[in-house]
């Protein structure tokens, strides 16, 4: 029985609603180019992107919305919020997946036709994560914290006292669990970025995941994990733009 | 591109005729599967009958849904869930502006434009007569498919009966103010949803308030323990209960929660439950209990300038509203392009697909128990896939069509109703979605 049409999760018990942190940055006007919403994992919240990537794609025309995961949600609440969020946006938005925001997004592709989707660094691995950081995973194995360190987040290029600023800003808490892979509505075009040197993402997953979606993998070697605030963090930003401004003229 | 001076021949793309709820995701859809999609509206705005604007809307102004938000949107692009559980109309309206702008569909709609006529020009390519409401000259234009999203909640269903009325007559098209109700006599004849909301709204306003049914009906609350009813029942519909025990069980929670209504001069049901349309009204015992509501039997007409019923009993209201439903209507259509019967009931496949015209379907013509919206959502998936494989691949489209025609009527159309107008296109909304669903899967392309 397909639960594709048959919602019954949804019908019967709605997920709760929670009021939502959205942080923005947005172009003057009503310009020609789709809103992008970017999904943090749930370490992270909208902040890792209003550091640096919200205020580089406004200025490059897109506005740009981020995310805030709410507490304690499972994945199916995390998929409702980002669903809410984009279909409350003026139009057909980009979704923008980071780390286990990137699981979210796919999920949320099988219930939002999106003009649209990056998944970068999907799919973190615990296993990689325990090999470059035993004492850090080793409570998420047993259903606790995964708590990561500023190796596997960061490349050495970002400034330490910087790194440590924003592992402050995280919070560690249990990995939410996968869920089967969702067949995208309304086939959006979907890209996977990451880097062959990510700590807790690997190679593998990156090129896997690509392929489910029939494409490869956009590569950014010496970047850390959080490609969004490492140093080099406007490369991968700009060729997402790039990506994303090619689709839409091919579509159009 | 004129092949001839006067048909422009629009090749590939497909006419949507009405910019509704249903029209709007059938423009959606179709632009999905990467069609050019014309939609013909003959108002200046979307929403159809949700849009209180039109002339044609039903709408009054304390219009609320009857099922419950998750039931009722579409399911690719959720209501805000800080919205209550039963919307007010307008904010329906409001969620389907923000659909057409969210998809861009307003550059696919001609607002203000109306189809004249739908001819078959054979090879499964349409002639479209339109022409603008404003006056203006028609013009005709080809398209490779016409879907028909026109709504069958516009053209009133007026009942027949004889004799003359002192009083004023209106349908209950025409009500949409309280204020239409103030320190009247009123007769609200008709057991639906609608004629249960004006006898309630009528209790608040007028000074006597007579409902007249035929029969007696299942009258289910908003709310059972807490949670909207509809979510109630889908409990039972997910754990896939067989429908003996669900009447049972229907019986006892409606025994539990409004009670014996037989008390208070209602006939009991003729019919078990899930055999009638679903009434969703908790304010209808309530005023009942206070007297408010007098129950009384069928009308059989006017007599001395009075209303006879049909126990011989004479009323005497000042104004008659009949809430008696309405007729689906194709003006456009010759009957025998949707198989229609002597009376305008179309015989389609899924209540969707003309069996003898494969390029030619009706999106929204159903009456779920449960939103509409959802339904229609895939149905114009269902239409889209359909004509984008018959388009690509006509061999395996003619093997989906002689599966199709064996697909047993009782799969999808709800098996056991009072046989009335208002049960033409009655539909379990789990049932229809599993048999839309299984035919989703035979169109599925190949990877």
């Amino acid at each position: 029985m397909s639960d594709r049409l048959l919602r019954f999760d949804d019908w019967i018990s709605p997920v709760p609603p929670v009021e939502r942190e959205v942080v923005s940055r947005l172009v003057e006007g009503e310009g020609d180019q789709p809103p992008l919403l970017f999904v943090p994992g749930p370490r992270h919240g909208a902040w890792a992107f209003a550091e640096r990537w919200l205020g580089h794609a406004a200025q490059r025309g897109f506005p740009a919305y981020a995310l805030t995961p709410r507490e304690k949600g499972d994945l199916r609440a995390h998929v409702h919020d980002v669903v809410q969020v984009a279909a409350s946006l003026p139009k057909q938005a980009v979704l923008i997946g980071h780390g286990e925001g990137a699981t979210v997004v796919a999920q949320a592709l099988g219930r939002y036709p999106a003009r649209a989707a990056v998944l970068a660094a999907p799919a973190p691995s615990r296993w990689a994560a325990f090999k470059t950081n035993p004492l850090g995973t080793l409570p998420a194995v047993f259903g606790g914290r995964l708590r990561l360190n500023r190796r596997q987040l960061f490349s050495a290029e970002l400034p330490a006292d910087e790194a440590d600023a924003y592992l402050k800003r995280m919070t560690f808490r249990r990995p939410t669990n996968r869920k089967s892979k969702t067949r995208p509505v309304g086939d959006p075009p979907v890209l996977v970025v990451g880097s062959p040197d990510d700590r807790i993402v690997p190679r593998k997953t990156l090129d896997r995941t690509a392929t489910e979606y029939g494409g490869a993998p956009l590569l950014f070697p010496g970047m850390g994990h959080d490609l969004m605030l490492d140093a080099g963090w406007a490369e991968p930003l700009d060729a997402i733009l790039d990506w994303l401004t090619k689709e839409i003229s091919a579509a159009s | 591109m004129h092949d001839t001076p006067d048909i422009a021949d629009r090749r590939d793309a497909v006419c949507v005729i009405g910019a509704g709820a249903s029209g709007l995701a059938a423009i959606k859809n179709l632009r999905e599967h990467g069609f050019a999609v014309d939609c013909y509206e003959r108002e200046t705005s979307v929403g159809g009958a949700w849009n209180w604007r039109h002339d044609r809307s039903p709408v009054y102004s304390a219009t609320h849904l009857i099922s419950s938000r998750p039931l009722t949107e579409f399911p690719d692009f959720p209501m805000p869930d800080s919205w209550p559980d039963y919307p007010h109309h307008s904010q329906l309206l409001s969620y389907l502006e923000r659909y057409a702008k969210h998809f861009g569909l307003a550059d696919a709609i001609w607002f203000g434009t109306e189809v004249v006529s739908c001819v078959p020009v054979g090879d499964g390519r349409w002639d479209v007569t339109t022409h603008s409401t404003g006056g203006g000259s028609s013009r005709v234009q080809r398209y490779a498919a016409v879907v028909v999203a026109n709504g069958h909640n516009w053209a009133p269903a007026k009942p027949e009966i004889p004799g003359e009325f002192r009083g004023t007559v209106i349908h209950s098209a025409q009500y949409k103010d309280p204020a239409q109700l103030r320190n009247r006599k009123v007769l609200v004849i008709g057991g639906g949803n609608t004629g249960c909301d004006l006898a309630v709204e009528a209790a608040q306003q007028a000074t006597t308030v007579w409902h007249s049914t035929r029969r007696g009906y299942w009258y289910a609350p908003k709310y059972v323990f807490g949670r909207p009813a509809d979510q109630v029942n889908d409990r039972l519909l997910k754990w896939r209960l067989p429908l003996r025990l669900r009447q049972w069980l229907y019986r006892r929670t409606l025994a539990l929660t409004t009670g014996d209504l037989t008390r208070f001069g209602l006939r009991a049901p003729d019919h078990r439950p899930y055999e009638s349309h679903p009434i969703v009204n908790s304010q209808l015992p309530y005023y009942l209990g206070h007297g408010r509501i007098k129950p009384v039997p069928d009308v059989t007409r006017y007599a001395d300038g009075k209303v006879e019923l049909a126990d011989g009993r004479r009323i005497e209201p000042d104004l008659v509203i009949t809430a008696t439903g309405y007729l689906p209507r194709f003006e456009f259509l010759a009957p025998e392009l949707l198989d229609c019967a002597d009376d305008w009931r179309p015989d389609l496949h899924l209540h969707a697909f003309a069996r003898k015209h494969p390029t030619l379907a009706v999106v929204g013509l159903l009456q779920p128990d449960a939103g509409l919206l959802p339904l229609a959502h895939w149905q114009s998936v269902a239409v889209a896939r359909w004509l984008r494989l018959r388009q690509d691949d006509p061999v395996r489209a003619a093997a989906v069509q002689q599966k199709e025609s064996a697909r047993p009527v009782r799969g999808w159309s709800r098996r056991q109703v009072v046989p009335t107008r208002r049960h033409w296109f009655e539909v379990d909304h789990v049932d229809y979605l599993k048999a839309v669903d299984g035919l989703l899967r035979e169109m599925e392309p190949v990877k």
